[in-house]
């Protein structure tokens, strides 16, 4: 079954013709202090090496999915699997028009179909911490976390009106090489509906442990950390068939730890 | 008719052809692609669930708090539906924890737990298929480091087509809405 997977992708992908392969940048993961602990205890977490798609999936590399995968063409996806707003800025199922710029990130689209498109180029898409771990880094550090004009930089972003056109890929390229985690779209994690489990598994009597006494939810860490925090807020709220004009996706790939990807 | 056969289930095990999905309402979960194993190790797909309702949930066996929890409702749950004559839904109980619930230990906290053999089902997937299927049931659900899982606690009802039709996450006694809905369900025809 992998194997046949395997074959259909690669098949997909000469099918596919013009599209260059999508660039990896190998991240060394490690020990990370999550804004959401491990535990209730705020333990760390243990990342271990991976791949991560150097920018955001664009509407051109959308597009050639949908050509070579027509069930996730728009029509034809089953609203289990994302809703009617799902690449609705599209001028047709198979054509972007002028709203939708080849070089932009694809939006309106939903978690299955980002884990589609993600499994199409043998990838899936990143944990919450492998994100985080990449968005930690600016140019010239892998953590600058703790810069108070990074954070600024990043918060000014979120404050921008949410019906601005969505710039093209291509920012800056953090410490990694990775780019646009910040200042572009919202991304997928694959455990989006991880992060802020609203009941806890224990307290069954206490209405107000049940809320709220989620791992994450009274341990979040950094509580400064604004804009990172305000992503967590945001996937959480997110079901699998949601899709919004500025949620994308970039896949991510397991490394073996030294192997370049 | 066997070569075709053969190749029917070739396509739908590479994903080509869903099984029997075009004939599934758009908002049916059996409608996920996902395989599965019973704590008796008989492999089976989620769509092979289609044509009763069904109570599901979702748990895992190392669960110490919760997860007993969940069971003893959906006890409750099942008998008060078929209080009244009906005849008690099938219950799927999916494990968030592919790596430990084995078949093997699913079929030990069945028999310590008193199941029911002939309407539950314990079931082990993938850690992908989990993800999928709680996404597609609006569980969310996040491993921790010591093997714990924090989750949501819910009771859902499909529909024969893999719809859902109720959800509860009330644990200390039976839901009469839920109830209600089911009942209505089970005596349509």
């Amino acid at each position: 079954m992998a194997f046949l997977r395997t074959t259909f992708a690669c098949a997909a992908m000469l099918a596919a013709g013009t599209m260059p392969a999508a660039e990896y940048a190998a991240l060394p993961g490690g020990r990370f202090a999550s804004v959401l602990p491990a535990d209730a205890k705020g333990a760390d977490t243990i990342i271990a090496p991976f791949a991560l798609r150097r920018e955001p999936v664009t509407n051109a590399q959308f597009l050639a999915f949908v050509k070579t995968h027509p069930q996730w063409q728009r029509g034809n996806v089953a609203p289990i699997f994302a809703e009617s707003r799902y690449l609705a800025s599209w001028q047709s199922a198979t054509t972007l028009g002028a709203e939708a710029q080849p070089d932009q990130p694809v939006t309106q689209v939903s978690w299955f179909a980002a884990q589609a498109f993600c499994a199409s180029e043998n990838a899936r898409l990143p944990s919450w911490n492998e994100w985080e771990f990449a968005a930690a880094a600016d140019a010239t550090h892998a953590d600058a976390r703790s810069d108070p004009a990074w954070r600024e930089r990043i918060l000014n972003w979120y404050s921008r009106p949410s019906n601005a056109a969505v710039a093209r890929v291509g920012g800056e390229a953090n410490f990694y090489g990775v780019r646009d985690l910040h200042g572009l779209v919202w991304e997928w994690t694959d455990d989006f509906n991880a992060l802020l489990v609203a009941s806890d598994s224990r307290d069954q009597n206490d209405p107000d442990r049940l809320k709220f006494c989620g791992a994450g939810a009274l341990n979040l860490r950094d509580r400064d950390n604004y804009a990172v925090l305000m992503r967590v807020a945001m996937l959480s709220a997110l079901k699998a068939a949601d899709t919004t004009v500025n949620l994308g996706f970039r896949c991510a790939r397991a490394t073996a730890s030294g192997a370049t990807p | 008719m066997n070569f075709i056969r053969l190749l029917a289930i070739t396509l739908v095990f590479a994903g080509i052809v869903p099984a029997r999905a075009a004939e599934l309402p758009g908002h049916s979960v059996y409608r996920l692609p996902i395989a599965l194993s019973d704590q008796d190790n008989r492999a089976f797909q989620l769509a092979d669930r289609a044509g009763k309702p069904q109570l599901v949930s979702m748990f895992y066996t190392s669960c110490q708090f919760m997860c007993p929890l969940i069971i003893e409702e959906l006890k409750r749950t099942q008998n008060a539906i078929s209080d009244g004559g009906h005849t008690k839904l099938p219950v799927l109980m999916v494990s968030f924890d592919a790596a430990h619930d084995t078949p093997a230990k699913l079929k030990e906290t069945f028999g310590k737990r008193k199941i029911d053999a002939t309407t539950w089902t314990f079931a082990h997937a993938d850690a992908a298929s989990v993800r999928q299927l709680a996404a597609a049931l609006d569980i969310q659900y996040r491993a921790l480091p010591d093997g714990d899982f924090n989750h949501t606690s819910v009771l859902i009802l499909l529909d024969g087509q893999g719809r859902i039709i109720a959800r509860s996450e009330k644990m200390d006694g039976v839901d009469a809405d839920f109830v209600a809905a089911a009942k209505k369900l089970a005596a349509a025809p």
